[in-house]
């Protein structure tokens, strides 16, 4: 599947193909012996282009953090390709990677665990120079103090221990780790999802502010959909594994295709007591990624599947310039899914 | 409409070094029948201090009530013995959880779980009980009751245990369901699902409802009135609608403008609140948000602002009216609270 930008020319920075993540899960069986495997990232294929923030949202178990892991190579994919630059990262040596991991970076939902509890931030911080072998004593300190400011903490904070700072100053220091060594791309996995809400914002605000002043390229990997639509330039939705929609922003969110976004979309609990609400509550559970449904994935949740949905897997196609849907009814333009709904169910009185 | 419950100047502390550290301090207000009332506020709010304090729980996490009432039905819980509130809990008032799988014991089924909660209460037959526990959970909509009794909390999925969890909650008619972020561990579908269910079930009970949580978006979809609290203080309160509109504290408009709306405008630079929440001990002397507050002046640095009650709703602020003129020229020049009917 070829992905086109048709909002300007801009360059392609991340290619995924037919990326797949799977992991074999013991002691299924009458013997405990069988082996499973469960596909937790299947045959993704993704574009991300220079200078965007791709935003990827689904529920817990739905691969967007694997994806995100994977196409840093922090986890080894099964199959497919990561194109950097053109280039693919999974045929790269452990040295190489290392010279490439200067350019992409990872932020996490909480940066606690990753930072050592015995280092001052400062060492922290610094502690990505040394491992590129960048900067030396003093060189080094101001370096990191730069990136301090950068992120709004006080340089007085240099010495002082990862405990000793809030939920969202660690999200920050988590951010001048990621900044360090200038990246092109940064995959930011939850990256406010821990945070109270008045700090949620100014995490947000930061991201936008450094995005723009380094043109960083964001995988902004969430399951707050308003965050994500603040956010984010084009947006990525996952179930099971895989892209069932892909498209701008203003797409997704005004005239969702696919059943699955469309309801999303009318449960997002929202803020403004005059939203209209046509909630459509979907019904069932996200199914184990380990026996996920024949045809299409979303088929037992969905409102609209039919037997073709059981038979036939649907796949990511373009129905209007640069939206992608996976999906054998996908809504048309300007239809809500409670219309799709009624359609379909006249349909079944007709040929009943 | 009477009230169901009353709290008045609740402070709850927690022991530490020195002396107790004030979780909940000086909080009031009322619940009607059958109302749905949410408690909003960031974590170190109080909010959940207060639903447990409530429920006398703070005492099993080396918590103490220091001082005032809690009227429930004319009650005062805060009175209560032990024994006494144990045979409150869970039938007249019940409470549901964030996380389910700690309030459920994994040794037992679910079967038997919620026809104990039935039979600590009530003296029928086991049998009884058990067939009550099915229809139960035919009631929150689990498929599969009658299997499903004789599971295990682990063999069930987060959003099955949460409803599991209601249904014990509900199997002695309680007047007031309190819920502590009851889908903040969920995922958003079912998340939907179990609002759903709570609107459902409000329904059908004309069951008061106290809803804890920090999502605001939640809070409006569920309630008729909004309270927000912050640093252990209530700073609002207030019907869904106003609070919403027309926030009278500074805090409650901060806190509202810095949750990116699904209709805002994308990639603005969002309102955000300078710094962060006091620990409990080291809390300003005035007002609690005196520090991150943009109308704050010496008076709030020095004085706690009282929660004054005017037109319909209370507010704790020093600069109310300030507040107030924000909204005057709004609706044609109609000065706020002039339709409101006495």
């Amino acid at each position: 599947m070829e992905q086109t930008n048709h909002t300007n020319n801009q360059q392609p920075l991340v290619q995924i193909k037919h990326l797949a993540k799977h992991f074999q899960i013991k002691g299924g069986g009458l013997l405990k012996r069988e082996t499973k495997t469960l596909k937790a990232v299947d045959n993704v294929s993704l574009t991300i282009y220079k200078g965007e923030t791709l935003g990827l949202v689904g529920e817990s178990g739905c691969g967007k953090s694997t994806l995100g892991r994977n196409v840093l190579r922090l986890q080894e994919p099964t199959n497919g390709e990561v194109l950097f630059h053109g280039e693919d990262i999974l045929t790269y040596s452990k040295k190489q990677l290392r010279e490439i991991r200067n350019d992409m970076q990872i932020i996490y939902q909480d940066p606690f665990g990753s930072l050592n509890p015995r280092f001052t931030i400062g060492e922290s911080i610094g502690e990505m120079f040394k491992i590129h072998g960048l900067y030396k004593g003093k060189e080094r300190e101001e370096k990191v103090k730069e990136l301090l400011e950068l992120v709004g903490l006080d340089t007085s904070r240099y010495d002082s221990y990862p405990h000793e700072f809030s939920g969202g100053q660690r999200q920050r220091v988590g951010i001048a780790r990621a900044l360090a060594l200038n990246p092109e791309f940064i995959v930011a996995d939850e990256p406010v999802s821990a945070l109270d809400v008045s700090v949620q914002s100014q995490i947000i605000n930061l991201l936008m502010k450094l995005k723009a002043e380094f043109g960083l390229t964001l995988l902004f990997i969430a399951h707050g959909l308003n965050v994500v639509r603040h956010i984010s330039d084009r947006v990525g939705v996952m179930y099971l594994g895989q892209i069932v929609e892909l498209s701008d922003t203003d797409q997704i969110f005004d005239r969702p295709a696919h059943p699955y976004t469309a309801a999303l979309l009318s449960t997002v609990p929202d803020p403004n007591p005059d939203a209209r609400k046509n909630r459509i509550v979907l019904e069932g559970e996200v199914p184990s990624p380990a026996s996920p449904p024949s045809g299409c994935r979303f088929r037992t949740r969905c409102p609209l599947a039919t037997e073709q949905c059981k038979q036939v897997e649907p796949k990511l196609q373009e129905i209007r310039s640069g939206h992608f849907v996976s999906c054998h009814y996908p809504l048309q333009e300007g239809q809500s899914l409670h219309e799709a709904i009624a359609t379909m169910q006249d349909k079944e009185k007709v040929r009943a | 409409m009477t009230n169901i419950l009353e709290v008045n100047e609740l402070v709850t502390g927690y022991r530490g070094k020195n002396g107790y550290l004030k979780a909940v301090d000086g909080v009031s207000f009322a619940i009607k029948e059958g109302e749905t009332i949410c408690i909003v506020g960031e974590s170190g709010s109080g909010k959940s201090v207060t639903s447990m304090s409530v429920m006398r729980l703070v005492e099993y996490e080396n918590g103490k009530i220091l001082a005032g009432e809690i009227n429930f039905k004319g009650e005062d819980l805060a009175k209560k013995t032990t024994e006494e509130m144990r045979k409150l809990r869970g039938s007249e008032i019940s409470m549901i959880f964030q996380e389910p799988l700690t309030a459920l014991n994994p040794v037992f089924t679910i079967g038997k779980q919620i026809s104990e909660a039935i039979l600590f209460h009530q003296k029928i037959p086991k049998k009884l009980a058990m067939a009550r526990a099915e229809e139960l959970l035919t009631l929150v909509g689990l498929s599969e009751p009658k299997t499903r009794l004789k599971q295990f909390p682990h063999e069930l999925s987060g959003g099955m245990r949460q409803r599991v969890m209601i249904a014990i909650a509900l199997a002695t008619e309680p007047d007031l369901l309190i819920a502590d972020e009851p889908t903040t561990a969920l995922d958003v579908t079912i998340e939907a699902q179990i609002l759903e269910l709570l609107r459902k079930i409000r329904q059908e009970k004309n069951m008061a409802i106290m809803l804890i949580t920090h999502d605001i978006g939640v809070a409006v979809e569920m309630s008729q009135r909004i309270i927000i609290m912050y640093a252990g203080k209530i700073m609002e309160i207030a019907e869904t609608n106003d609070i919403m509109k027309r926030p009278y504290h500074p805090y409650t408009k901060a806190l509202l403008e810095s949750v990116p709306t699904m209709d805002g405008e994308r990639g603005s630079l969002l309102k955000s609140i300078k710094g962060s929440i006091p620990s409990l001990n080291e809390l300003p002397a005035g007002c609690r948000f005196a520090p991150r507050c943009p109308l704050a002046t010496e008076q709030c640095h020095q004085e706690q602002p009282p929660l004054e009650t005017m037109q319909n709703r209370q507010v704790a602020c020093w600069h109310v009216d300030k507040m107030k003129s924000l909204y005057e020229h709004e609706k044609g020049g109609e000065p706020v609270g002039a339709n409101e009917s006495h």
